[in-house]
């Protein structure tokens, strides 16, 4: 009895009995397909963050005021805020060689209207010029406003594609006025869409300059943000000691107190991202391993049944000669081509379904996967099978011919 | 459908040891007060082409003793030699090599396998023995020919009737040419038309050389062998030549 009649036998048993056979299949199916799919998705959202931050700019740093300056004493606590008053150190080529721009940021969210049409922009960003490509924004129509306009503290805007569709439809937004907070600006810029899927909607922004933004909204505070511009994505280690370094004389920081403020590079955030999305794949992966472990019991269900069923031919098959080996690898080749068929079903299921947006996340197949779910489904068949096949294989001829 | 006479100067033992040598076999079920004690102690030796009928109530060990005889069972106490091999001494795998090899089924069930062709079910125990395709064809269809059934190799069981599928179980149990071929009450569920021809299989095996040893309680079947055993309670109470 060599494995290929061996492999006919089980085909031919799994053909006979065939709503069971793909009721069992369909139980693996789901398991391979859920493993490969769920992985997927998790890689998927992985991959879109990573797009998301590279987007930001990899060779970026964030300066951002930390939280633990206020409770301090009295004489640190004006010195922590991020001021204008840094920006021209920081410039400084001979302190920073690695640093090739800085923009000071003050954001947040206003209302903007245009003749009676109302948008709240997200992101109201008042900056350096600088910003736009450090940021990898790039200006569709009209132009960026100058370093003039910022000496000037001239009420100029920039605006991201989604605002300029809200507020102005189909009319072109150049040289139009919008009112935000009370106060005209005029729109010189619009910014090309950039792509990023995620939470935020990246376009809804505006960009003008930091002194007017400062004159006539938010006053001449605390800066929210230093982005600073590192000259490569190699440098931006070194840039961020250098700024660190500035940042502490200037501040008058003194030993390990550095909670005044904190740098974030894109590597960095890239990095704890992608931990996330590491261990939410593996989450996934492990809910779709168990529906896997159900389809597995499912097997060692059907082919008991199978065993009790067939006791009477095991008992033919035995008194005709059939050695212990032969009827333990019947049932558990049985068990396995149940077990691969629904595997190979469940990759097709799966590869069908990775083509589909699954909650607003593209799945992205991770190969290793698509293999570990196929032997892995192989390996529950000769696992789960084993204990009716031996069961089968350790029937006594005569009681199996007598049962009925 | 007599047996020539002839063919009976043919039967006498031929080969040096007899087919199956049974010494004080006894064979005892369960323990205690619920022991029961279905051989008490049975001896018979049938040489290699006899034509023997096994004749008994129900519960007087025939059953059991078709059981040892066919290596399905161990008996309690007692030597059983088959082709003059100690098969108590056998293991599992051994004692499905000399199922395979020395013995040929028929039961009163015909237990054919279903779904599948009678050529395929013939193939089976060839299949087992390690028979190659091709050859392993070959002969399934001498032995369905045999049978007078080559023009059903293709049909599954349930396609034939119920003489045609013992016929079929016959041509299995002929197939790898045992020593012995051994019938359990093989015209049990069958018309008499079919039993005639099942009969005629038999008559026709025994008059080739085969030797058969038939269970029944129908004693017009009985008669047409060449020997008669009767057993009562667990003892052989007559052991006569038929011819």
């Amino acid at each position: 009895m060599n494995l290929f009649e061996t492999i006919r036998f089980a085909l031919r048993a799994i053909t006979a009995n065939k709503l069971r056979s793909s009721l069992t299949v369909l139980g693996i199916l789901i398991g391979v397909a859920a493993v490969i799919l769920l992985v997927a998705v998790g890689n998927g959202s992985a991959q879109a963050v990573q797009r998301q931050i590279e987007a930001l700019g990899t060779n970026t740093l964030t300066v951002t005021a930390g939280g633990g300056g206020g409770a301090r004493g009295a004489a640190s606590t004006t010195s922590t805020a991020l001021n204008m008053d840094l920006v021209p150190a920081l410039e400084d080529k001979a302190e920073a060689p690695h640093v090739r721009s800085v923009s000071p940021v003050v954001t947040g969210s206003q209302s903007a209207t245009y003749e009676g049409t109302d948008h709240t922009i997200a992101q109201f960003v008042g900056t350096y010029p600088g910003w736009v490509a450090a940021s990898n924004f790039k200006v569709a129509k009209g132009s960026l406003f100058t370093d003039e306009d910022v000496k000037d503290s001239r009420k100029v805007v920039v605006i991201g594609k989604t605002v300029a569709e809200e507020l102005f439809g189909t009319v072109d937004p150049l040289s139009k006025q919008v009112t935000v907070a009370g106060k005209l600006f005029t729109v010189v810029g619009v910014l090309a869409d950039k792509g990023g899927t995620g939470f935020t909607d990246p376009n809804d922004v505006a960009v003008a300059p930091v002194s007017a933004v400062q004159e006539s909204l938010t006053g001449y505070g605390s800066l929210n943000q230093l982005l600073i511009q590192a000259t490569s994505p190699e440098d931006v280690t070194d840039a961020q000691s250098e700024v660190t370094a500035i940042l502490n004389a200037k501040l008058n920081i003194t030993g390990s107190s550095t909670s005044a403020y904190r740098i974030q590079n894109a590597s960095q955030l890239l990095e704890t991202r992608a931990n996330t999305a590491e261990t939410f794949t593996l989450l996934l992966g492990a809910v779709a391993g168990i529906s896997l472990l159900v389809g597995g019991i499912g097997i060692t269900n059907i082919m008991m049944v199978t065993v009790t069923e067939r006791t009477r031919e095991i008992g033919i098959r035995k008194a005709l000669g059939a050695p212990k080996r032969t009827i333990l690898t019947q049932f558990l080749v049985e068990a396995t081509v149940l077990s691969l068929i629904g595997g190979l079903l469940g990759v097709a299921a799966a590869v069908i379904g990775s083509r589909f947006t699954i909650v607003s996340i593209q799945p992205v197949i991770v190969p290793s996967s698509v293999f570990l779910a196929l032997g892995f489904s192989v390996a529950i068949g000769l696992f789960f099978g084993s204990y009716p096949a031996s069961r089968a294989a350790g029937l006594r001829p005569i009681e199996a011919l007598r049962y009925e | 459908m007599g047996v020539p006479v002839h063919e009976t100067a043919a039967s006498q033992g031929t080969g040096p040891s007899p087919v199956l040598d049974v010494q004080h076999v006894r064979k005892i079920y369960g323990q205690g007060e619920t022991e029961v004690q279905a051989l008490r102690g049975v001896s018979l030796t049938v040489e290699r082409g006899d034509y023997v009928a096994i004749m008994g109530s129900s519960g007087s060990g025939k059953s059991t003793l078709m059981n040892i005889l066919g290596c399905l069972d161990i008996p309690t106490t007692g030597r059983y030699l088959l082709d003059g091999v100690d098969v108590s001494r056998l293991n599992d795998r051994q004692l499905a090599l000399v199922r395979n090899r020395r013995i040929g089924f028929v039961f009163q069930a015909f237990n054919l396998i279903a779904r599948t062709t009678a050529l395929a079910n013939v193939e089976l125990p060839l299949a087992y023995a390690g028979v190659k395709g091709a050859e392993r064809r070959r002969r399934a269809n001498l032995a369905l020919a045999m049978v007078g059934l080559a023009d059903r190799a293709d049909h599954e069981p349930n396609q034939l009737s119920g003489g045609q599928q013992q016929r079929v179980a016959v041509a299995r149990a002929l197939v790898t040419a045992p020593a012995l071929v051994l019938a359990d009450e093989p015209t049990g569920n069958l018309d008499t038309q079919s039993t005639n021809d099942v009969l005629a299989v038999f008559d026709r095996l025994s008059a080739s050389g085969r030797t058969i040893v038939l269970i029944t309680h129908e004693p017009d079947v009985a008669e047409r062998a060449k020997r008669l055993i009767r057993l009562v309670d667990g003892h052989i109470v007559q052991d006569e030549r038929l011819k």
